[in-house]
C-alpha cells in the first residue's frame, strides 16, 4: 500500500531498531540508567496506545486513563505484599479488575459526551486516587514497595533487566499490531464511525452504546497491563500514579505523536519522555521549553509528529 | 383491508408553545410514494425525526409493519427496515464513499463484534455497497474521501446509504435540496424505479419532482395536515393554493 521508504516509515523503523538494540548498547557501555529510562518509555507508550484506541479512534477523550496504571499496579503490589508472588495469578487478576472497573465507569459515563464525559472519567480517577491514599495497610499516600517482581516459574526472569525490557517491548509491539488489526476490523470501523458521526451511526442501525463500552473496556485492560509492568519496573506503587496530571501526560503523548495512527502514540511517548529527560539536564526550567514545543506541534500539525512525517513523505 | 406498512395516528409534538406536529394521521402503503409538502417551518423534518426515532412524540402512535414502534430506539427501527436520509447532509466525512455505504451494509449484516478480519477487504460488505453506489450513479467515485466530494454527490451518497440498509420504507428528507437540474433529474428517475421495490415517504420542495413522482401528497401547514390526496386533487385544492402553492403548482422549480 505505502511506499516502503518514505520518511514516516523510516522513522518508525529507526525507532524500532533503536528500541530493539538498546539493551545491547547498554550492556556494552554499562549504562543501566538508559535501559531503565527506556523500559519506562516503552511501558508508558503501551499506556498511550491504549488511550489512543478510545480517544483517537473512538472519539472518547478520557481524562482519567492513568487510573488503570494504578489499578494494575496496586493489584500486583497488594498481592505481592500478601504473599502471592506468581505472575500467573497477579497479571490475569490485575487485568480482570481493570476490566470490571472500566465496565462500571463506562456504563455510567458513556451516555454523556464531550466535556461531561471528560469530567466523569476524571472524577472516577480522582476517586480511585483518594481511595488508594486511604489504604493504610498498603502504604496510604506514601505508597507501597514491591519487594519482588512477578514470578513466572522458569519461563522468564523479570528480575533480569534485559529480559524484562524485552518482555515490555514485545508486549508493546504485540499490542500495536493487535490494535492495528482491531481498528481495521468491523468493530474498528464501528468505533471510528461513532467518532465521526454518532447520529448517523444510529440512523443506519447501530446500537452504538455497546460498541463504545467494549472499546472502553479493551482500552482500560490494555492500560492495566501497562500498570502491571510499571509496578514491576519501579518496584513501587503509590496513588501518585493515578493523579490527573499523569492522565494528562498520556493525552499529550497521544496528541504529540498523532492520534490518527496506531503507532503515533509510541512516537509521542518516546519524543516526550526523551525530550523531558534531555531538557531537564540542560535546565531545571525545562517545562518552559517543552511546553511551547508541544504547543507548536498541536497548533501547526494536527495529527502530530506522525502527520508531519507523512507530509514530508508526500513532498 | 390489510394494515398499511406505516401508520401514524394522531401524532403530536410541541416545542414550548410551538406545535410542530398537530394531530397528524397518515399512512404509507407498500410500494407507495407518499410526499409531504409544506412551507418552511411546517414541521416536516420534525415529523421525519419522530418516525425515525430521534424525537419522542408527546402523543399519538406510530405503527410499522403491524407493530407499534412509537417507543422503539432509532437503531431498532433501522433493523426493522426503516431508513432515513438527512436534510442537512450527515455523513462520515473522513471516510471514503465506499466506506460510508459499507458501514450502512455492515449495520444490517449481524453484530460487529468482529475484531480481527480486515473489514475493508470483506466482499460481503463491499459488494452490496458498490452496488448501492452504482445505483445512485456514484460507482466511479467509490474510493473518494467524502469531504472532497461535491454537495450534489453528498446528496446522492445520502440516498445510497439509506438504500444500503435494505429498507422497506425510505424516509427521504429533501433529497434534491441544492441539486442542479441534471442531478435532480437523475434522482427523480432513481426514485421512480425505487418505488417499485420500497415504500417512500418523501419530503421535498421541488414541486415538479413531487407532482411527477407522488402517488399521494399530504400538505402540512404549521404542523397540521390541511390536505391529503392524489396529486391532481392537491393541485386543485383551494386551501392548499392559498396556503402554499401559489402559482407554482403548475411546475416551476424550487419552491
Amino acid at each position: 500500500m505505502t511506499a516502503p521508504l518514505n520518511p514516516r516509515n523510516a522513522v518508525v523503523i529507526a525507532v524500532l531498531a533503536l528500541l530493539a538494540l538498546l539493551p545491547v548498547y547498554c550492556a556494552l557501555a554499562g549504562n543501566t540508567f538508559l535501559l531503565s529510562l527506556f523500559t519506562r518509555i516503552v511501558i508508558l507508550a503501551l499506556a498511550a496506545v491504549s488511550l489512543n484506541l478510545m480517544m483517537g479512534f473512538g472519539g472518547m477523550v478520557s481524562f482519567g486513563h492513568a487510573v488503570y496504571l494504578g489499578i494494575g499496579g496496586y493489584v500486583v503490589g497488594i498481592l505481592a505484599k500478601e504473599g502471592v508472588g506468581s505472575g500467573f495469578v497477579q497479571w490475569p487478576l490485575a487485568l480482570a479488575v481493570c476490566g470490571v472497573f472500566a465496565l462500571a465507569v463506562g456504563v455510567l459515563s458513556l451516555r454523556t459526551r464531550g466535556v461531561y464525559f471528560i469530567m466523569i472519567t476524571l472524577a472516577f480517577a480522582q476517586m480511585a486516587y483518594y481511595v488508594a491514599g486511604g489504604l493504610e495497610r498498603y502504604g496510604g499516600d506514601d505508597g507501597l514497595t514491591i519487594n519482588k517482581r512477578s514470578a513466572f516459574g522458569g519461563a522468564i526472569d523479570l528480575a533480569n533487566r534485559t529480559q524484562f525490557y524485552y518482555l515490555c517491548l514485545a508486549l508493546l509491539l504485540a499490542t500495536v499490531y493487535l490494535v492495528w488489526r482491531l481498528v481495521n476490523s468491523r468493530f474498528g470501523l464501528v468505533i471510528q464511525g461513532v467518532r465521526s458521526n454518532e447520529r448517523r451511526m444510529r440512523a443506519i442501525g447501530f446500537p452504538i452504546l455497546r460498541y463504545k463500552l467494549v472499546c472502553f473496556v479493551i482500552s482500560g485492560v490494555i492500560c492495566g497491563l501497562a500498570g502491571v509492568l510499571l509496578a514491576n519496573h519501579t518496584h513501587f506503587i503509590s496513588p501518585a500514579i493515578m493523579h490527573w496530571t499523569r492522565s494528562g501526560d498520556l493525552i499529550v503523548m497521544a496528541v504529540l505523536g498523532g492520534m490518527g495512527s496506531v503507532a503515533g502514540p509510541v512516537i509521542g511517548a518516546v519524543a516526550l519522555l526523551v525530550l523531558e529527560e534531555a531538557l531537564s539536564r540542560v535546565t531545571e526550567y525545562w517545562p518552559i521549553i517543552l511546553g511551547p514545543l508541544i504547543l507548536l506541534v498541536v497548533l501547526y500539525a494536527r495529527g502530530g509528529i506522525d502527520a508531519i512525517l507523512a507530509r514530508l513523505g508526500r513532498g | 383491508m390489510a394494515e398499511p406498512l406505516l401508520r401514524v395516528e394522531r401524532l403530536t409534538k410541541r416545542f414550548g408553545g410551538v406545535v410542530a406536529s398537530d394531530d397528524i394521521t397518515l399512512d404509507v402503503e407498500p410500494c407507495e410514494l407518499h410526499a409531504i409538502i409544506g412551507p418552511n417551518g411546517a414541521g416536516k423534518t420534525t415529523l421525519i425525526g419522530q418516525l425515525a426515532g430521534e424525537i419522542a412524540p408527546d402523543a399519538g402512535c406510530i405503527r410499522f409493519d403491524g407493530h407499534e414502534i412509537t417507543a422503539l430506539r432509532t437503531d431498532r427501527r433501522s433493523a426493522r427496515g426503516l431508513a432515513r436520509s438527512f436534510q442537512v447532509t450527515s455523513l462520515f466525512l473522513d471516510f471514503t464513499a465506499l466506506d460510508n455505504v459499507a458501514l450502512a451494509v455492515q449495520a444490517h449484516a449481524g453484530h460487529s463484534f468482529l475484531f480481527w478480519r480486515d473489514a475493508r477487504g470483506d466482499p460481503a460488505l463491499r459488494d452490496p455497497a458498490r452496488a448501492a453506489l452504482a445505483r445512485v450513479g456514484l460507482g466511479a467515485r467509490a474510493d473518494m474521501v467524502v469531504s472532497e466530494m461535491s454537495h450534489g454527490e453528498h446528496r446522492l451518497l445520502e440516498l445510497a446509504m439509506a438504500l444500503a440498509t435494505g429498507p422497506r420504507l425510505l424516509l427521504l428528507d429533501e433529497p434534491m435540496a441544492g441539486l442542479g437540474p441534471e442531478e435532480s433529474a437523475r434522482v427523480v428517475t432513481l426514485l421512480r424505479t425505487l418505488k417499485q421495490e420500497v415504500a417512500i415517504l418523501l419530503i421535498e420542495h421541488d414541486m415538479e419532482a413531487v407532482f411527477a413522482l407522488a402517488d399521494r401528497i399530504t400538505v402540512l401547514f404549521y404542523g397540521r395536515i390541511i390536505a391529503s390526496g392524489p396529486p391532481d386533487a392537491i393541485r386543485r385544492d383551494a386551501e392548499v393554493r392559498k396556503a402554499y402553492l401559489g402559482g407554482q403548482a403548475t411546475g416551476s422549480r424550487d419552491g
